[in-house]
Formats: C-alpha cells, structure tokens, sequence
C-alpha cells in the first residue's frame, strides 16, 4: 500500500506504523459521571467497519506525524490522507 | 455409513459406485431450538457435540457458502497446548485430547499427526520465560521438554545455529502437538452432526437477527426468516459485521494473515518449527510442501490478501532459522482474515441480548481449538453455564479488568 502524505507525497505504508480506529482521536472526559463506560468503550470496543475505515498511522520511519488514513478493509484502497493535527483541531481539541 | 478398511476394499473392487454424499442437503425448516450461524469448524463442532454431548437435535447450521469455506480451509493446520495462563492453558490442553481421540470419535480421517512442536528460544531470558511456561504447561496436564542445543542439533542439524544475531540456545518441545487435515475436521464433523439429525444449509446468509424486547427470537437470511430459541454466532473473521446486524459493538478487530506454501519436497521437517526472535512458523505437509506463515500484516482487514511488506519478513524469518530453505519455490499464498481480540484471547459467552450467544476473537489460534470451542459453546448452549475450562472467555473481561492477555500487549490487537 502506498500512503499519501500531505506533506511528503507518496510513502510505502511499511513505513508507518498502524495504530487503528480514529475514533481514538476522541478521548471520553474523564470527569463525566459515565467515564468508566466511556473509557471501556474508547479502550476495547471498535466498530470494525466492512468499507470505509478512518485510521491513524504513525509515520515512523519518516517525518513522526500522526496521519488519518480512509481505507476500504475490503478493498484497501485509500480514498484520503489528511493530518490527524488538523483532523483534532476541527473537532475543536487544542493540539 | 461407517468407514472401515473393508468398505474401502470392497468399494474398490465394485467401481467405488457404492459411495454416497455424507451429509443431507435439507431446505431450512421455520423453527429450530439451535440456529448456529457459521458452518465453519467451530461451528459444525458446536453442532456435533451439541447432539452427541447434550442429546440435541432440532438444530441448523446456516453457512453463507459452502462448510469449510472460511478460516478452517485456510489456516497453516498446526495443534498445539502450549499456552501459559490459566484462562487459557487448560482449555487448548483439552482441545488436545480431544484432538487425540477424534477420529476414533467421528469416524473420520482427519489425518491427526502428532508430530511435536518446537519454539525456539535465543537469549537466557527467553529461555526462562520457556522454562515458567513449560510448568504452566505440567500444571494443566499438559506435556513440555526443554531441549539444548546438543539435543537440537542431533535432531534438527539443519537449523542456523551459529546465527550471528539470533544464535539458537535452545527449544520447547511439544511432542503431543502437531498438525491435521484441515478440510477433513469440517467434513468429519458435519458428517457426524448430520447424522444425529442436525440440518446443515448451505448458500444461506443471515440478513439480520429478529430482537423483540431485548430477546432474539430467530434470524433473517436470504432463504427466509428462520425461528430459534437460542441463536449462536461462530463466524470468526466476519464477527465484527454479523454482530453489527445485532447493534453490537465488539473488543476485535478483523485483520489479514498470510500464509504460504512451497512446491512439495522430500520430507525434511520432521515436525512443527517456530522461531522465537521472529514471528515465523513452518511444518511439511504430508504432499511435501512447507507451509508455513509469521505475523499478521498489522491492518483493519477483510479482504483475504496481504501485502508485500509482510512476505518479505516471513521469508526472512525462515532463512534466519534454516537457510536451507531458501531455494524452495513459492507455490501459493493466501490471506484470511482474523477476529483479533484486545488481549489477544477468544470468547465464548453469552450476550446481552437474550437468547443471543457468541463465539469469536479466535485471533491466529482458532483451528487448534476448534474441538475445544465446539464443545465449551455446546455446553454454553444447552446448559446456559460456561464449560469449566472456559469460564474466563467473556465479552466483559475488559470491563473487570480480567484480561487474558497472553503476550502481554494491551489493548492493541495487531500486536497480539
């Protein structure tokens, strides 16, 4: 698989090293009063999606950005590669 | 139909004309007590020691295409016990001895071989962490040898022993381990499970699962809508996107693993060999192929190909342990994809919906177990309690803080 890096252009995926959903992005509140449930649910539990998969790869063997890749698990094809900083900081996180 | 030397002699002289298909191939019925959506190896074991074990009859088992299509027709066929922990070790150590008694037990030949297995070690600190989990082996009943050097090389003189950065120190013996006719576990068993009365239906998908009330009272499929009083899901591989039908989410993750076999050759390995600085396991196939696999390619998968990257590392884990091998011919090499758990173990358990079972998470290991499996989800099924060796196999393991987490790697399932 070839990852194309926002920054870098085109980079073999063996470069990167996987980490998983990017839902990881979203860490639950740890003071809310259903943390406990959303914390399991952030640390052990995973759509694990047929199709289109949001995931986060870590350029390792490159530049260290963490990058969110859209894959297709049936297919892996890569339909987009955008930064994971600019994908947090549009959910509004600080970094 | 028995199979016995002397049917074989006395088809052979008749033309082999007296042969008949070993299992019906019935339309679904409306109603079942069982409906086991899978008919992969665990599966059709659930069936089998459902009606043998439990006296259960009314019972189907739906398969999307034909049995024996998914993982158990595409796995590198080795048995094995040699697990450490105690949620584990003593459920993979039964499925051994029911691996050594199941073909007298299904009538059927599976072709079980018990050629040993061998992990290797390279450093004294691998060779403790061998020796501790060689005791956790004896305390389970299992068998365990350590093996130096001199030992190996009397009897594996092909291994790179000298090898600069990962010298061979030693090994775990297995003796009982192994490996099996893969195919024939899934024809044997649904041979045994067709002839106490249970339907095996081919070509049937499962759209979706009937919930009333937080109650499942029966499947969807593409041959129509199917009753049952317990419905049990065994489809390693594509649980995340059966249980998704049901609203569920799942600690697994599906990712691919590869595997590879060589053109055939005169027999040189004598049983199952794994290279401990690596990921690299190889064995002979009675043809004389080498088959052999390492490390899943580390991706949400569930396309059944891998990539490059990781046939370049499993070949060289293979020429690090037996250089040997390295003018062998590729002949195939295939993908299949993975329920990878978050701690690298398997469930067995019940939902939170009613009436709703599952079985899955198997990661690389299910073909090993699929005796086990079959027989703790068909105690799960008829009884509503787990089978004493797999009381820690639940979904909510992670909640309590219960993992069984083999290698110690966390919640990270592509390092499982």
């Amino acid at each position: 698989m070839i990852i194309n890096h926002p920054l870098l252009g085109p980079r073999d995926a063996a470069e990167f090293v996987y980490l998983g959903d990017a839902s990881l992005i979203e860490r639950p509140d740890w003071q809310a009063d259903d943390a406990a449930e959303a914390f399991h649910a952030y640390g052990y539990l995973r759509d694990n999606p047929a199709g289109k998969h949001a995931e986060l790869w870590y350029h390792e063997q490159g530049d260290r950005s963490w990058l969110v890749v859209t894959r297709d698990t049936t297919t892996h094809e890569i339909t987009s590669v955008e930064m994971a900083r600019d994908v947090a900081r549009a959910k509004g996180r600080s970094k | 139909m028995r199979y016995s030397a002397l049917k074989i002699l006395r088809e052979g002289l008749t033309g082999n004309k007296g042969w008949k298909p070993v299992w019906r191939e019935p339309d679904p019925k409306p109603e079942y007590d069982i409906v086991i959506i899978g008919g992969g190896g665990h599966g059709l074991a659930t069936a089998y020691y459902l009606a043998r074990e439990f006296g259960m009859r009314n019972i189907a088992v739906l398969e999307k295409g034909w049995i024996g299509s998914g993982n158990i027709g595409r796995n590198t066929t080795i048995i094995r016990s040699n697990y450490m922990l105690p949620g584990n070790e003593p459920f993979y150590e039964m499925s051994l001895k029911l691996w050594e008694g199941l073909e007298q037990d299904f009538n059927y030949n599976a072709m079980v071989s018990q050629r040993s297995i061998l992990n290797l070690f390279h450093t004294d600190a691998q060779r403790d962490a061998f020796v501790r989990r060689a005791n956790a082996m004896f305390l389970a009943g299992a068998d365990a040898e350590l093996a130096t050097t001199e030992q190996l090389r009397a009897e594996l003189p092909f291994l790179d022993y000298e090898n600069a950065r990962f010298p061979i120190k030693g090994g775990l013996f297995q003796r009982r381990g192994g490996t099996v006719r893969h195919d024939a576990v899934a024809w044997g068993y649904a041979r045994g499970a067709d002839e106490r009365g249970v339907d095996i239906i081919q070509n049937c998908e499962v759209t979706g699962f009937d919930i009333e009330n937080g109650k499942c009272r029966g499947v969807q499929t593409s041959r129509g809508a199917i009753r049952a009083r317990k419905v049990a899901v065994c489809v390693a591989g594509s649980s995340g996107r059966v249980m998704a039908q049901a609203g569920m989410r799942l600690p697994i993750e599906s990712h691919v693993l590869q595997a590879f076999v060589t053109e055939g050759l005169k027999p040189v390995l004598p049983g199952v060999i794994t290279f401990g600085a690596g990921h690299f396991y190889v064995s002979q196939s009675d043809k004389g192929g080498l088959v052999f696999g390492g490390d899943i390619d580390g991706y949400n998968s569930y396309a059944q190909r891998g990539n490059l990257p990781v046939v370049e590392d499993v070949a060289e884990g293979g020429m690090a342990i037996m250089p040997m091998i390295g003018r062998a011919r590729l002949l195939r090499s295939w993908g299949g994809i993975m329920d990878m758990s978050m701690d690298g173990s398997p469930f067995i358990d019940k939902t939170d919906i009613d009436g709703l079972y599952f079985n899955g998470g198997w990661c690389y290991g299910g073909f090993k177990a699929t005796p086990a499996s079959g027989m703790c989800y068909a105690h799960l099924l008829a009884k509503d309690t787990p089978h004493p060796v797999a009381t820690q196999m639940r979904l909510d393991r992670f909640r309590r803080g219960n993992l069984i987490d083999e290698k110690g790697q966390g919640n990270q399932p592509n390092l499982h």
